[in-house]
């Protein structure tokens, strides 16, 4: 097959759903492209994709790349890619803007996601506890956390069948390494529904606003083989660290100085060894459960498998 | 703005004596920002190290500025930490820490060739933070598991850093066996002691 056969295949494939068109429509689009008007392949392939979502009325980005992977909720690992995911709808949200039909949260035994889908997409309605076939669906993250955006390309098959869904919960252990920039007292953005961390007095969404203070630790668990990077929230770093958020206030209006808080916390803490449960988010343990861990019990069985080997 | 988080370097555990025969460092690439690693005997590399033990001394060895050792002394020998202006927090932590006191310590393994050409090994903190027995109690069993860990890997089929070690280390690896069992019977000794007859 030729480059161009190729590349009218695929094009093809990608607007098969949205239009009558063959694949021989799609060839002879860009072979006038190349062999006449010497355009090279790659900016053929663009202008011809273009004609077509212009004609089927679609955008660039709501038409998938063909051959999508099956993949599990807790696959989703890089934003962006184009993919088909088998799952039950566990809970559906109140959308906060009229540009989204409905949000939620999708489960299969691996885990949870959260999916959106836009008004424009004009899909049917989900129902909570029914299971669909989702093809077609693309990846995004934000802050670490993965969600599912579906678009007008999905295809949605509701499936009779139930689900046993995971609870992506996870229990790490560790020496408490590292406490990351953007722990201790932060500020957050007070908008509605807008929970962003603010860097130098300013959300990244609604530029320069007065925050809302709040406590968090983003910290390291490492035990010598992996490391895990955890979340503790204001109730859990209260929990890890003995400083709650009226003193985190006081500690750093006393210091003129917010940065106070996270070094009183890392003394206190660092180094020392934790095991911490919770569900996950990304490549995060939100720290639900936090237990310190003490002395040490299985010196003995270390000690005598030394001695055998 | 979806940038993937570079992976972070995990913290090896080891006991001074085979920390400080880690005299050889390498880089994964050319680049002349890449991560250095030093090369544990028993055959890991390390570019990050998470070490508990007794801070016996501190001393300020700077000339211009300030520049704090510490002793830390694990059952099996003594690391050297250094930190200058550059590790402000862990400078300030040695300078005011009282010894004796049981310190852990996350940081990077440095290497350096002296003028007569031996090589001395030192840890560059990123964080010192003083702590229990406790924790130096179970950082000892927790270092002694993972150092079996490597040597019980030392032989396996494509264990890249184990073949690097025997073409650059003439060590026995039972050196660092021994070093386990030293540490941990002297951990037994301790916890009898402590009990009361």
């Amino acid at each position: 097959m030729s480059d161009i056969q190729q590349a009218a295949q695929e094009l093809h494939e990608q607007f098969s759903d949205h239009l009558d068109i063959t694949v021989d429509d799609v060839e002879a689009r860009l072979d006038t492209l190349v062999s006449e008007y010497k355009v090279p392949l790659d900016e053929a392939r663009r202008s011809v994709e273009s004609h077509y979502l212009e004609e089927a009325g679609i955008e660039r980005d709501d038409i998938g790349r063909g051959g999508n992977d099956t993949v599990h909720v807790e696959d989703v690992d890089e934003p962006e890619q184009w993919v088909d995911i088998t799952a039950k709808v566990v809970d559906l949200w109140d959308p906060r803007s009229d540009s989204v039909a409905q949000v939620g949260l999708l489960g299969d035994p691996t885990g949870t996601i959260k999916f959106t889908k836009w008004a424009k997409s004009d899909l049917p309605e989900l129902e909570e506890g029914k299971v669909y076939r989702f093809g077609n669906v693309v990846t995004d993250e934000y802050q670490g956390r993965y969600s599912v955006k579906l678009n007008s390309t999905t295809s949605i098959e509701e499936l009779d069948e139930d689900i046993e869904v995971g609870d992506n919960a996870e229990t790490v252990e560790g020496a408490l390494v590292d406490i990351q920039s953007g722990s201790g007292l932060i500020k957050r953005c007070p908008e509605e529904d807008c929970t962003r961390v603010l860097q130098n007095g300013r959300c990244s969404e609604h530029g320069e606003v007065d925050g809302e203070f709040d406590l968090r630790i983003k910290g390291v668990l490492d035990d010598g083989n992996d490391v895990h990077e955890t979340i503790f929230n204001a109730e859990s770093t209260e929990e890890l660290t003995g400083i709650g958020l009226e003193e985190a206030k006081q500690m750093a209006k006393d210091a003129l100085d917010t940065t106070v808080v996270a070094d009183e916390m890392r003394e206190g803490v660092l180094g020392r060894y934790y095991r911490v449960s919770g569900p996950t988010l990304g490549r995060y343990v939100l720290a639900n459960d936090i237990e310190e861990l003490s002395a040490p019990s299985d010196a003995e069985a270390v000690l005598i498998k030394a001695r055998s080997m | 703005m979806s940038q993937s988080a570079p992976t972070r370097e995990v913290a090896r555990r080891v006991f001074a004596t085979e920390f400080n025969d880690a005299t050889f460092t390498f880089k994964e690439s050319d680049d002349e920002r890449a991560p250095v690693y030093s090369l544990l005997p028993t055959g890991e590399s390390a570019n990050r190290v998470f070490i508990v033990g007794t801070l016996t001394e501190t001393e300020d060895v700077g000339e211009d500025s300030e520049y704090w050792r510490g002793r830390v002394v694990d059952p099996t020998g003594t690391f050297f930490v250094y930190a200058g202006q550059y590790q402000p927090e862990a400078a300030s932590a040695l300078r005011d820490l009282d010894t004796p006191s049981y310190v852990a310590i996350v940081g990077k393994p440095r290497a350096y060739e002296t003028e007569d050409g031996t090589v001395n090994v030192s840890v560059r903190p990123e964080s010192i933070t003083e702590v229990t027995a406790d924790v130096r109690d179970r950082w000892v069993v927790e270092t002694a598991e993972r150092t079996l860990e490597r040597i019980q890997a030392f032989e396996d089929e494509g264990n890249e850093y184990a073949q690097r070690a025997k073409a650059e280390y003439d060590l026995p690896l039972s050196r660092y066996r021994e070093a386990v069992i030293e540490a941990l019977e002297d951990l037994d000794e301790t916890e009898e002691a402590e009990q009361p007859a």
